[in-house]
């Protein structure tokens, strides 16, 4: 059985129909690229998995269990976790914070037990803080614990998005144009980094990018959509050759 | 050792405020001053978690405070007092001693749930909304006493005199300040430990980006819910506590729209987000209405022009989102907490 499976997704705003009969399975363990023009409905797809919007048809299933209808939170906690197009970070929370409340679906204590500060939350809370400070480590972040997240470089922003995704203990990481804005230098750490903890926290991703270095080198299967239908599937070499492909991206061939 | 440091300075400033109301070196006047700032105090705190670390924009926080002082009051005059209404006391009038915290606790627990029935259907969306509604509620509360006759209706209802009365008779220590000094620590405590927890950080989160928070595993829903229930009891038990004050009645035309504004006001001036500044404004600020009393009516004029050149000067308010600990490191020194000093290490 795939891990995640989405099935006939379709979803209309008003009369525009934004995604139509969208079918993905993700096997544990891959890394598969969404590729498309702009406003092809990439970014869509990602909010219907995670339940930002709920699809006007289709299913969509991780490891069986059923996401439709879920809110969001429920979804995350169930293990979807996803980075953001625009960096969304908690600008005026230290980067330990922003880490920490991405554990807030495993919290066991209750409200009184914070209040009267009870052993029981001492303890969960001295926990949280220390996979904190190990998840930081991992992405070179440790110095910058304290730091408030509007004051960090681009980069690192980006690095503490994914850092928080990762806090939520996902299955799946959905990672949404995490090149976007990088120089080359970058890009290339962010290739490796990518790679690094797909191995480490044993994850399957799910990423949308237009920088194609990124995807041809990284991904093992494509899948291409215009308009909201996909029109291509395939591995890297297969997508590049593809003309249906060559004609999304660069129009159709006039001569 | 270090640790101990806190709870002296609050044992000492209780001695000084209890012991000087107790031997009579503060008048009744500046007992009464004293009272309205730690009620202030409270109220300020309360709303701070509202308005300053979630970011919603909740305006009606004497509606809750009414809420709390018509149930304590009603409470303690039927169980403890001789009334016109409610006739001989229910409890033989001693008990009110140690009750009389049991009854600020249920004020206060019928604001919250006043809290959460608004609170339920306000939170679907964001923005504005809870500005309306809470508009509303501050109206609602208002009238809805007015029209209660057996309350004694746009009056006003009386008879927390006799209870306090019948508290000094056993024991003859001012009751009101010890129960208002204990509550604002309470208040102090519950807030800041609440938004110095994980599930508590989830309000600043929500400040800062709400749909990253749902998407991120925070039960935004209920993190609001629980923060705007935690306010409104808290102003429950400011208005429990306001209830008992030495003119001995409450009524109607106290809980308006101005006493909210009072209110946010007070956050404002203080900082969002900052409990010390909460706490150095509502001092501040109700300092400042005694000083200005001898101007009449004047006082609203010159108060909100003092508000205007403080936003002109410092938008933040005293201490923005800081607190005095970060202002004055020393103090942190001093008086910090053990995870404070735990941060410091892991810097």
């Amino acid at each position: 059985m795939p891990l995640l499976q989405i099935r006939e997704l379709t979803h209309w705003f008003g009369g525009l129909r934004a995604v139509y009969d969208f079918n993905l399975e993700l096997e544990e363990g891959e890394l598969v690229g969404l590729i498309g023009p702009n406003g092809a409905g990439k970014t869509t797809i990602f909010n219907l998995v995670t339940g930002a919007y709920r699809p006007t048809e289709g299913t969509v299933q991780l490891n069986g269990n059923d996401l439709v209808g879920l809110r969001p939170h429920r979804i995350t906690a169930k293990g979807i976790a996803r980075t953001f197009q625009t960096i969304r970070l908690w600008n005026d929370l230290t980067v330990m914070d922003n880490i920490c409340i991405a554990h807030a679906s495993r919290i066991q204590y209750s409200l009184v037990d914070s209040i009267l500060r009870v052993r029981r939350y001492r303890e969960e809370e001295r926990q949280i803080k220390q996979q904190a400070i190990e998840l930081l480590a991992v992405f070179d972040l440790a110095d910058q614990v304290q730091e408030l997240a509007k004051n960090l470089p681009y980069g690192a922003q980006r690095r503490v998005e994914i850092a928080r995704a990762l806090a939520t203990e996902p299955r799946v990481l959905l990672l949404d144009e995490p090149a976007a804005g990088m120089n080359p230098g970058e890009i290339e750490e962010l290739m490796e980094l990518i790679q690094q903890i797909r191995k480490e926290f044993g994850l399957t991703i799910w990423i949308i990018e237009h920088q194609m270095r990124v995807i041809m080198n990284i991904c093992e299967r494509i899948k291409v959509i215009d308009f909201g239908k996909t029109i291509a599937e395939g591995t890297p070499m297969e997508i590049q050759n593809n003309p249906r492909v060559i004609e999304a991206y660069l129009g159709e061939e006039v001569f | 050792m270090r640790k101990f440091y806190l709870p002296l300075a609050v044992l000492l400033i209780f001695v000084v405020v209890i012991g000087g109301s107790w031997l009579r070196i503060f008048n009744e006047y500046w007992q009464l001053v004293l009272l309205f700032m730690g009620i202030n105090i409270i109220l300020t705190v309360s709303l701070n978690l509202i308005n300053g670390y979630m970011g919603e924009f909740s305006v009606g926080h004497a509606g809750f405070m009414a809420v709390g002082a018509y149930v304590t009051g009603i409470l303690t005059v039927w169980l403890f007092a001789e009334d016109k209404v409610f006739g001989p006391p229910v409890l033989p009038t001693a008990w009110a001693i140690p009750l009389f915290p049991v009854a600020l606790l249920i004020g206060a627990i019928a604001a919250s749930l006043v809290g959460l029935l608004i609170a339920i259907p306000s939170f679907r969306t964001r923005g504005d909304y809870l500005a309306i509604v809470t508009l509303a509620v501050n109206y609602i509360v208002k009238s809805a006493i007015e029209n209660m006759e057996v309350i004694g209706g746009p009056r006003g209802f009386v008879g927390m005199k006799r209870v306090m009365n019948n508290m000094a008779d056993v024991l003859d220590v001012p009751w009101l300040l010890i129960w208002t000094f204990i509550g604002i620590i309470v208040t102090i405590l519950i807030i800041r430990n609440f938004v110095s927890t994980t599930f508590g950080k989830g309000v600043e989160a929500i400040r800062e980006d709400e749909i990253a928070a749902e998407l991120m595993s925070v039960n935004t829903r209920r993190v609001k819910i629980t923060a705007f229930m935690l306010s409104c009891g808290l102003a429950g038990l400011a208005g429990g506590l306001f209830a008992h004050w030495p003119g001995g009645y409450v009524n109607p035309g106290t809980f308006t729209i101005l006493k909210s504004t009072e209110v946010m006001v007070m956050v404002y001036l203080g900082g969002m987000g900052s409990i010390s500044g909460s706490i150095i404004s509502a001092i501040g600020f109700t300092l400042l209405l005694e000083v200005l009393r001898p101007l009449g009516v004047f006082k609203w004029v010159v108060i909100p022009l003092l508000l205007v050149v403080m936003m002109l000067l410092r938008p933040t308010g005293i201490l923005g989102n800081r607190e005095l600990t970060d202002v004055i490191p020393r103090l942190r020194a001093v008086f910090g907490s053990e995870e404070e000093s735990y941060a410091l290490a892991t810097d």
